[in-house]
């Protein structure tokens, strides 16, 4: 669904991105994990055409992103600093997203705003809003508009652990609808239950790409956080 | 596009600073107007705005208004919708916006104070100029990632038009004053919008002493029909080429 | 002495009594006006009427009562000179005078008073004249009422509406001059009086005045002639109330002033000119209750003047309000109201507590550098005016008014 052919991105004088090859198919739930600044939230940016590449190409069914813009109808972002114009409400936000995507009510899925209780703060504005309740927005948004894919980017930092597990949930639901996910995150422990691959990224390039099945028969490890302890640990 | 110049209106009008400019502008033209018996003076005065603040505003304004709302673009760029359309929706909303709070705030007194040639050359002008500089700055904070750099740039380039072009000018009379200059500087004048939009302006108000000696052949340009065109054509690529230059820029940005 | 009047008023009527009228037309005794001209004795009254006349030269040399009915057009083919006046006290009273002649040699007018006293011209059209109305050694001439219309395109094709060269006691009176090069040439004149004509589109000035003494003119039109109105190389002029309007261009002014002295020029109006009057070489001049409007500069005063007395004006809306050449300045200024004072007065009594100083910076650059005037208005330009006001540097030291007035005086 999203394959990434010799993508390489500098800022300046550091490598963002390496030469970053990787294919991404639909069904599966892929937790793209490595060090801070190891390239994770530039390799999604790419993906949604936030940042341009220098080098290499990235293709959404097939299609170069490079001259397209209508695939991100089909994607749902949650970035990892949810940043919203300040001198808007909630209420205001939602109605302008589903204005721009051109959706009508139906087919609409609401059920992270009820889950988060978004409906009874729908007139706070943006600037008065906690980081976790920026991010109850930003997850809500994300799944708002039931799209094909779910990148997102950090999802349960800043949440409470209520709304981390009703999170959780909503991805696995959404996963096991058939869509691609795609989560980065810090915090191993909780992609536990979640995913069916690890993507791990050091210095802007890829270094290994398995099913979660191969990690844990290669480590012997149930736990992922311990898997790739033991796969660091022999390099 | 119409939908998001539409929420980049409602967000500039919900942003205070835009209607506290025009309050300003409609105060002190207002103030301009009845206080001086003799619209020539007021008209002065109002030029000096029309001049010198009406740049200013519409840069650092738009300057930062971009940068604020680099969430904004950033919550966007992520949307289904081309780059073009976010760029021009922004550019077309700060105009707009830069543009109306003018005419509510100086074009409404000029008419109803003063609809003579010279108000209409003002009004057009001030018009023109709103947009220019909301171009100019669109591309200053393009170009710039920081937003310290950014404003400073735009108070420099505000800095350059307004003053230090015309010193350079000044300079260049006095060094080479036993040359022939005046056609050169009907060309120089070409690369300042503000000075170009003045010398619209005096022709319609300082007509009498710009027919003396090389104002003759001033006149003879600005003021002939085709003359008034080329001017127009000129300010009007003030406001496309800066306005391409950041689109191109925009296009390839990593937010 | 009664008889002597009784006989001399006998001899008048006797003489009125014989004066016999005669008419000149296609169904007349006489169809030329020349074969009518032959007819007539001194005292005569010509009449002619409407026509058409192709007569070459008219001469005029008998005091003849001259009168056209329906203004009768004479025409001079492009080759001569129409009417010649040759005797005194003749009246020319209603034609219509077309094509004179064209030379570059022989000054060909349309009308012309060879040295002869108590003319009188008026009610006349003249139209495609070298010259319009001419006069030479004429004394006491009156010329009134007369339109006269050049519809040539260079000085050199066109002579001046009315010329007065070597004349005295002369009055020029409701006339309206178009399109000549001079519209009102003095040269050499002396006692006469220029009264409310209208001189416009001149090509070059709307009134000349050359070496003449002792003139006034008063409350005329000068309105968008080619370099407006000349006064030069006389004394004792007077000009009150007159209109200098319109007056643009390079080296164009509403007033042009060389070499004058001992005149006045008060209750004019100057308004919309290059430069609403231009001084040079002059001395002891009174410049008082005139109203300067929307100039380009109200005053030039080179630094050659002197005496030159500036009170009681307006000058309003002027983009510049006085130009210099120099830092010498002998002349005085007092009293005026000038539209640009932003001092105060603090005592009421309607006179500004500080100095108005009317020359600013900029205009003694662009004296200097003509084409800076391309940045005029800027905030250099203005940033620098204001420095200036405060630290006067460049600009006359003396040059200022002393007691501006806070109001406009009603003119």
């Amino acid at each position: 669904m999203i394959i990434a052919s010799n993508v390489s991105k500098k800022f300046g004088k550091l490598k963002a991105l390496d030469d970053v090859s990787v294919t991404c198919l639909k069904g599966e739930c892929i937790a793209l994990i490595g060090p801070n600044g190891c390239g994770k939230t530039t390799l999604i940016k790419s993906t949604l055409g936030m940042v341009v590449c220098d080098s290499g190409f990235i293709t959404f069914n097939g299609n170069n992103i490079r001259h397209d813009w209508k695939y991100r109808a089909r994607i749902g972002y949650m970035p990892q600093i949810g940043r919203y114009p300040e001198n808007m409400t909630i209420g205001q936000v939602l109605d302008m997203m589903k204005d721009i995507r051109g959706c009508k009510n139906e087919n609409l899925d609401e059920e992270l705003i009820s889950q988060f209780g978004l409906q009874d703060i729908l007139k706070k504005r943006m600037s008065t809003l906690s980081g976790g309740t920026r991010q109850k927005v930003s997850a809500a948004l994300a799944f708002l508009f039931n799209p094909e894919v779910l990148i997102l980017d950090e999802p349960t930092a800043g949440l409470d652990p209520v709304s981390s597990e009703i999170l959780k949930a909503k991805i696995i639901t959404e996963k096991n609808k058939g869509k691609l996910v795609l989560i980065t995150s810090h915090i191993l422990s909780e992609l536990d239950d979640l995913i069916s691959q690890v993507i791990y990224m050091q210095d802007g390039r890829i270094c290994f790409h398995k099913s979660i099945a191969n990690l844990q028969q290669e480590t012997g490890e149930a736990k992922l956080s311990k898997a790739i302890a033991q796969v660091m640990l022999k390099r | 596009m119409k939908k998001i110049i539409k929420y980049v209106i409602i967000d500039i009008l919900r942003n205070k600073i835009v209607l506290a400019y025009t309050v300003f502008l409609l105060l002190i033209s207002i103030t301009i107007f009845n206080l001086e018996d003799n619209s020539a003076k007021g008209l002065l005065s109002l030029l000096n705005i029309i001049l010198i603040i009406v740049p200013l505003v519409s840069m650092l304004f738009s300057a930062i208004y971009v940068y604020n709302s680099s969430e904004f673009l950033e919550l966007l760029v992520s949307q289904p919708l081309k780059r073009r359309t976010i760029w021009l929706s922004l550019f077309f909303g700060l105009s707009a916006s830069m543009a109306f709070a003018f005419f509510i705030g100086a074009g409404i007194p000029i008419l109803l104070y003063e609809a003579t040639e010279t108000g209409f050359m003002m009004l057009g002008t001030g018009l023109l100029l709103s947009v220019i500089f909301v171009a100019i700055a669109m591309l200053a904070a393009v170009m710039a990632r920081d937003k310290a750099k950014g404003i400073g740039v735009v108070i420099l380039l505000w800095l350059y038009f307004s003053i230090i072009f015309d010193g350079l000018i000044l300079f260049v009379l006095f060094q080479f004053a036993d040359y022939p200059l005046e056609k050169i500087m009907v060309g120089a004048v070409a690369f300042n919008p503000i000075d170009l939009s003045r010398i619209l302006i005096l022709l319609k108000m300082d007509v009498s002493a710009l027919m003396g000696y090389t104002g003759a052949i001033f006149k003879d340009f600005f003021g002939a029909q085709t003359g008034l065109i080329i001017s127009f054509t000129v300010l009007i690529t003030w406001v496309v080429i800066p306005a391409w230059l950041s689109l191109r820029k925009f296009n390839h940005k990593d937010l | 002495m009664k008889k002597i009047i009784y006989i001399a008023v006998l001899v008048l009527f006797a003489h009125n009594l014989s004066a016999k009228t005669i008419r000149i037309g296609k169904m007349q005794a006489a169809k030329t006006i020349q074969q009518g001209l032959l007819l007539a004795a001194d005292g005569d009254t010509v009449l002619v009427e409407p026509g058409h006349y192709h007569e070459k030269n008219i001469v005029i040399n008998k005091f003849i009562f001259f009168i056209g009915i329906n203004h009768p057009v004479l025409d001079g083919d492009h080759t001569y000179e129409i009417i010649s006046i040759k005797a005194n006290g003749v009246l020319v009273d209603g034609f219509k005078v077309i094509h004179s002649g064209i030379s570059s040699i022989e000054d060909y007018a349309g009308i012309k008073i060879y040295s002869c006293r108590d003319v009188v011209i008026r009610n006349n059209i003249l139209e495609d004249t070298f010259f319009g109305i001419y006069t030479q050694y004429g004394t006491n001439c009156t010329i009134e009422k007369n339109t006269l219309v050049s519809f040539s395109k260079e000085e050199q094709q066109s002579g001046n509406g009315i010329h007065c060269w070597k004349a005295d006691s002369m009055r020029i009176i409701a006339n309206n001059i178009t399109g000549h090069r001079d519209g009102i040439y003095f040269e050499f004149v002396t006692n006469s009086i220029i009264w409310r004509n209208i001189s416009e589109k001149n090509m070059r000035y709307g009134l000349h005045f050359m070496f003449s003494n002792n003139d006034a003119y008063i409350s005329n039109v000068f309105k968008n002639n080619g370099a407006g109105v000349a006064v030069m190389f006389s004394n004792h002029v007077k000009m009150i109330h007159n209109y200098f309007e319109e007056n643009w261009g390079d080296g164009a002014y509403g007033l042009l002033l060389k070499e004058i002295s001992d005149s006045y020029i008060e209750t004019n109006h100057f308004v919309k000119n290059t430069a609403g009057i231009f001084m040079e070489g002059a001395s002891r001049i009174q410049v008082e209750k005139n109203v300067f409007e929307a100039n380009g500069w109200a005053l030039k005063i080179q630094a050659s003047c002197m005496d030159v007395t500036v009170v009681h004006n307006n000058f309003k809306g002027n983009t510049f309000d006085v130009g210099t050449n120099g830092s010498l300045v002998l002349n005085s200024f007092n009293n005026n109201y000038w539209d640009k004072y932003e001092g105060y007065d603090l005592n009421r009594d309607k006179l500004g507590d500080i100095p108005y100083r009317p020359v600013s910076l900029y205009a003694m650059i662009i004296e200097q550098n003509p084409p800076a005037m391309i940045l005029f208005r800027s905030l250099m330009t203005s940033l620098l005016d204001k420095t200036e006001k405060i630290l006067p540097s460049l600009t006359p030291e003396n040059l200022k008014d002393e007691h501006p007035l806070m109001k406009p005086l009603p003119l």
